[in-house]
């Protein structure tokens, strides 16, 4: 059995201590996989090792998979697999530039905020200089931006980094900016300020001269802390959590123990929590709300990203899918190179914040089968090419960043990739009709309603997968009607027409029913599947004894590998 | 006793229903000898009509003189009625609590209980023990049908007729069944066609604190063994907890006296351990204000996924030594009435692919629940929200659905029924119109003359306008033994049964409503599909030339 991993993906290797069969090498993968060699020879073990630390560990973008991936594409089709998302579209199609915003150029040059994109939407009554004042009282110069626009109500969702405030610190250009964006909301006599951290640490920055808005400073703000925790408590969560199910011969309370104390489901439950509060604030009250953290690039990307999916079914369609990543993530400076350790860098900004928000979208589709046009397929799918470095979209901090590269021109986008096997990752339950019907989706937050995502966590585990998978089955059915579908015109046609043709129009194979198409896709599934993968028990003694495996390493049902 | 006497107010007007996700109604209230029902006299408003049997426990409180009652039920819901006058809703209060609790079985209500249907085929004969064995006997000439039992005094809690390795004769059988406990002696209970290997239930060996012996026990089991193979004894019980049983006359197989047999013990809890399990597991899915960190621990707490787990464990055990290993294998608890029965028959839904059938499955149920003597009666009593002693009472039953509905949830396109099915059963193990979960083993039920008196749950289920709900689109026959993951991950909380009263319903009912969809509509082509290539056929063949297209 070969396996191939790619290089990105390693997060760690590990060597153990030396056993009887050889020296065992762990190799733990981002896209949690896990696997683990046992090589015979522990100096092979040793090469293995150091080539592997130093492959791992490049320096600079241009070592990375996507710079010499080539997918066998003219420079044509590269081209438009670029153009496929289109951000200034996506505002025009939420109404914006409209009556009370309009695009700024302010930022043409990068020089207000570098980690912002290019082309921004603000207030028409926010001049140039209360933006560029109002940059320079924020975290980054990350300014308030329009990110989503609820038309039906005119009110906006903007984002920003925190102010500068530090214990008393004013800046008349941003109380001016929240004002603009006050006024720009005809339906609302207040903004909602949404402060995504918990307040000890607002309060916290504030002695480092940041911090949060003074309710007094401001007109008609209302402020609201939501409480989510920083980068460094989500990698230490997901670390704890993958420990916890790691773990060979896991009992059931330390399962639920481990899962509990890592704090994850409790973390992906403020993330669901906090959207809804500005779904809620938005097309319940009509309120424009404001939502940033400390920098305004992971707990702002995960709110806005998910609010905006809670409140627009677009969002929930594959296509709006990549929209809305492009756009609250990719465009606004998610720094994916730094959170996902793409170069060799400070292992303290690493942070598993995007895989957070695909977690949070696929509780809502547990919630809600038939609100989402993709399947779970589509967001592994997602969050493995985040982290392969194979696609242009996700490599580097900011758009700038990516200019400078030119990726556009030396890489290939993820979005055509992922359109062209589309088939792949819908959702046979998806219902437009539903969505039109009931457009904004309000999920239940009762805890027992955040679960375990298994087949994102043990997506290589096969013995943990449900043995024949639904989805599977659901997608074959579906294609099999739209084979018959066919067929039955062309039968019907054929017998209006002229019967000599009939045999050369169906397929012998056809003749008896159309038998469901193989399909190939990532998923394994294993009917029946067997006995022994699962160790119920250890059947010892002299007539219950299993033969040995010779010189293979089954860890977790994951690898096979001799050396 | 009339049920006259315990209804003082039979009516009571203007009292509101609430239930979670659905909205209030306002009606009358009427109790009848029953049932609860509340009619609100409007035509498009559903009733509730709910039976007394099926009330676990009731709450009443007063604000003023509006009182409310608070009705927790066996199928877990909680509904809550408010009613107008203090003296009103205690009668109604006492009335319920009365009649939820009558002590005789010969007033529950499948004895008064007419169908409003014809029953067509009756579901008291279409399990019968000696058309079971039918089919074994058409595979091996090992085993026969005895009738040692006939007059159940043998083994009060068997059926009439169960099936024994040929070459053990009723005499044989009477002195083993004085070495089991409550005289039940090994009986078959699943034959594996594949391999001719069998799995065996019986009660505990009276072994006691000095090692008895029993010489027809041994030739008993070891009858059941082929030249030269071996087999295993699966005791449910934890080591320590078998040894503790010596004490009060148990035990268990010695290596000794069974040399040929290799004993393995599992730890699957019973009674009350059960009971407080499925009590803390209710608590905590209906506790509504808990943040993210007490829900896992309160979970944990309950312990109900961890019975979950040991359970489907031992049986993909069992079945391993079947199909994998080629070897018998007997298992026994304590009684043998029920963890083995969870074992026994969770055993063959793994191993046997006509258990996953409808029929198939409703046969299982009545071999190695109702007739292998599980004490539905006393086990099903009471559900999560009494909170008298528990004593006899323990979820034996729903667990067993639990880890069906597990394995079902692994392989959802390999069983016949759906997860609705499930649910369908555990309502009525609890409270029923049908006799069919009645009494406590077959004796009970001839001496309460169930089959005469009652209409049994499968004449009602099996009609095609029922079925047609427990079906499962997805349904594909799957021959293979399907082998089911254990690790925690894997297992997860029944929320069809567990948090089916606090979730709103409604998108996933039109999520499973369009997955029927897909498949319907994909089987609607295939028809036209055949339907247009005959009748193309025909017009070619020139037979048909008559015929429009």
């Amino acid at each position: 059995i070969e396996h191939l991993i790619l290089h990105h993906h390693i997060s760690s290797v590990e060597k153990l201590s030396l056993t009887t069969s050889g020296c065992p090498l762990l190799i733990q993968c981002r896209n949690f996989r896990v696997v683990h060699f046992v090589v015979p020879r522990e100096r092979d073990c040793h090469d293995l090792y150091s080539s592997l630390l130093r492959l791992l560990r490049p320096v600079s973008f241009d070592e990375l998979y996507a710079f010499s991936y080539n997918p066998k594409q003219n420079d044509q089709q590269r081209e438009e697999g670029w153009q496929l998302i289109d951000l200034s579209a996506e505002f025009e199609r939420m109404g914006v530039p409209c009556d009370q915003w309009h695009w700024t150029d302010v930022n043409r040059e990068y020089k207000v905020c570098d980690s912002y994109p290019r082309d921004l939407y603000v207030p028409v009554a926010a001049s140039k200089p209360i933006i560029v004042g109002s940059s320079k009282f924020r975290s980054k110069g990350r300014f308030p931006a329009l990110t989503y626009f609820y038309q039906e109500k005119k009110a906006a969702v903007c984002r920003c980094s925190q102010p500068l405030s530090g214990f008393s610190a004013r800046c008349l250009e941003d109380e001016h900016m929240l004002q603009a964006i006050s006024k720009a909301n005809p339906n609302s006599r207040y903004i909602y300020v949404m402060d995504t951290r918990p307040k000890l640490n607002a309060l916290a920055n504030r002695a480092a001269g940041k911090g949060y808005e003074n309710e007094d400073n401001y007109s008609n703000i209302r402020f609201q802390f939501v409480g989510i925790e920083n980068i460094h408590v989500m990698r230490a969560s997901l670390q704890k959590l993958l420990e916890v199910v790691g773990a060979r011969a896991l009992s059931v309370t330390d399962y639920l123990l481990g899962l509990e104390s890592s704090g994850w489901l409790r973390h992906i439950k403020a993330i669901v929590d906090a959207a809804i509060f500005l779904s809620k604030a938005v097309t319940a009250e009509g309120a424009s709300v404001l939502v940033h953290c400390s920098d305004g690039w992971d707990r702002t990307a995960q709110v806005c990203s998910l609010g905006a999916l809670l409140m627009d079914p677009y969002y929930r369609t594959l296509k709006g899918f990549m929209v809305l990543i492009e756009k609250d993530w990719i465009s606004f400076g998610h720094k994916f190179a730094d959170r996902c350790d793409q170069l060799d860098g400070d292992p303290k900004e690493v942070s598993p914040i995007f895989t957070q928000f695909l977690d949070c979208v696929w509780q809502l589709s547990e919630q809600f089968p038939q609100a989402f046009q993709f399947s779970e397929w589509f967001l592994i799918q997602i969050h493995e090419h985040v982290h392969s470095c194979q696609f242009g979209n996700f490599l580097c901090n900011s758009q700038r960043q990516r200019e400078e590269l030119q990726l556009r021109e030396k890489t290939y986008s993820l979005w055509s990739f992922l359109l062209s096997e589309q088939h792949n990752y819908e959702n046979p339950l998806y219902s437009a009709a539903l969505a039109e019907r009931n457009p904004v989706l309000e999920p239940s937050t009762q805890p027992c309603h955040f679960k375990f995502w298994t087949n994102m966590y043990h997506q290589y585990d096969r013995t943990m997968h449900p043995r024949q998978s639904l989805l599977k089955h659901l997608l074959a059915v579906r294609e099999s009607s739209c084979a018959l579908e066919k067929t039955a015109h062309e039968l019907e046609a054929v017998g209006a027409r002229d019967l000599s043709v009939l045999l050369h129009v169906v397929p012998p194979t056809l003749m008896c029913g159309e038998g469901l198409p193989a399909r190939s896709d990532g998923e394994r599934t294993v009917e029946g599947s067997s006995a022994t993968e699962n160790s119920y028990a250890e059947l010892q003694g002299p007539f219950g004894a299993k033969a040995e495996p010779h010189l293979v390493s089954l860890e977790f049902g994951v690898a096979r590998m001799t050396c | 006793m009339e049920f006259a006497e315990l209804i003082k107010t039979p009516r009571v007007d203007g009292v509101v229903l609430h239930r979670p996700f659905m909205p209030t109604v306002e009606g009358t209230l009427c109790l009848t000898g029953h049932h609860l029902i509340l009619s609100s006299r409007q035509d498009n408003t559903e009733e509730l009509w709910l039976l007394h049997s099926n009330i676990d426990y009731i709450e009443k409180r007063f604000v003023g003189s509006l009182g409310t009652i608070i009705v927790k039920c066996k199928d877990l819901r909680i509904i809550q009625l408010d009613i107008p006058g203090m003296e009103e809703c205690l009668n109604i209060a006492s009335s319920i609590e009365a009649l939820s609790t009558l002590d005789s079985v010969s007033l529950m209500y499948p004895f008064f209980y007419r169908p409003m249907f014809e029953v067509v085929e009756d579901g008291w004969n279409m399990f019968l023990p000696e058309e079971a064995f039918k089919e074994i006997e058409t595979l091996t000439d090992e085993w026969r049908l005895s009738s040692v039992n006939k007059d159940f005094g043998v083994c009060p809690t068997y059926p009439q007729l169960v099936a024994v390795p040929k070459a053990v004769d009723d005499d044989t059988l009477r002195k083993v069944a004085t070495f089991r406990h409550g005289g039940r002696f090994p009986v078959l209970s699943y034959y594996h066609k594949k391999n001719g290997m069998v799995m065996m239930r019986a009660g505990q060996p009276l072994t006691g604190t000095n090692g008895r012996r029993c010489k027809e026990d041994e030739k008993l089991i070891n009858a059941t063994l082929r030249p030269g193979k071996r087999g295993y004894i699966i005791d449910t019980r934890a080591i320590n907890v078998a040894q503790q049983a010596k004490a009060r006359g148990g035990g268990f197989e010695q290596e000794a006296s069974y040399p040929q047999w290799r004993r393995i013990h599992k730890a699957i809890e019973r009674y009350n351990i059960l009971q407080e399990s499925l009590i803390k597991l209710v608590e905590a899915c209906n506790d509504q204000s808990q943040s993210m960190d007490r829900w896992l621990s309160k979970l944990e707490a309950s312990n109900w996924q961890t019975h979950v787990k040991e359970i489907v464990t031992t049986a993909c055990l069992a079945a391993q030594c079947i199909d994998r290993e080629g070897a018998s294998v007997l298992v026994h608890g304590t009684e043998g009435t029920d963890s083995t029965l969870q074992v026994t028959s969770l055993a063959q839904i793994i191993l046997d692919p006509c258990c996953r059938t409808m029929r198939g499955f409703q046969s299982l149920v009545e071999r190695e629940w109702l007739q292998a003597g599980h004490p539905f009666q006393q086990r099903c009593a009471q559900s999560a929200y009494s909170n008298s002693k528990a004593r006899l009472e323990a979820p034996v039953f729903l667990l067993f659905l639990d880890c069906v509905w597990q394995v079902l949830r692994q392989f959802p396109c390999s069983f016949q029924f759906n997860e609705h099915f499930l649910v369908l059963l555990f309502e009525h193990a609890y409270a029923s119109q049908f006799g069919t979960f009645l009494g406590n083993n077959a004796a009970e039920r001839l001496k309460l003359k169930l089959p005469q008196k009652t209409v049994s749950l499968w004449s009602w289920v099996n009609r095609p306008q029922e079925m047609e709900r427990f079906l499962n689109p997805l349904y594909e026959p799957n021959n293979l033994v399907i082998w089911p993951s254990v690790a925690p991950q894997s297992l997860l909380l029944w929320e069809g049964v567990f948090l089916r009263w606090n979730r709103s319903s409604k998108c996933l009912d039109e999520a499973y409503d369009e997955m029927v969809h897909i498949i319907e509509y994909n089987k609607e082509l295939q028809s036209k599909v055949n339907a247009l290539r005959r009748q193309l056929a025909q017009l070619e063949t020139g037979d048909g030339l008559l015929e429009t297209p």
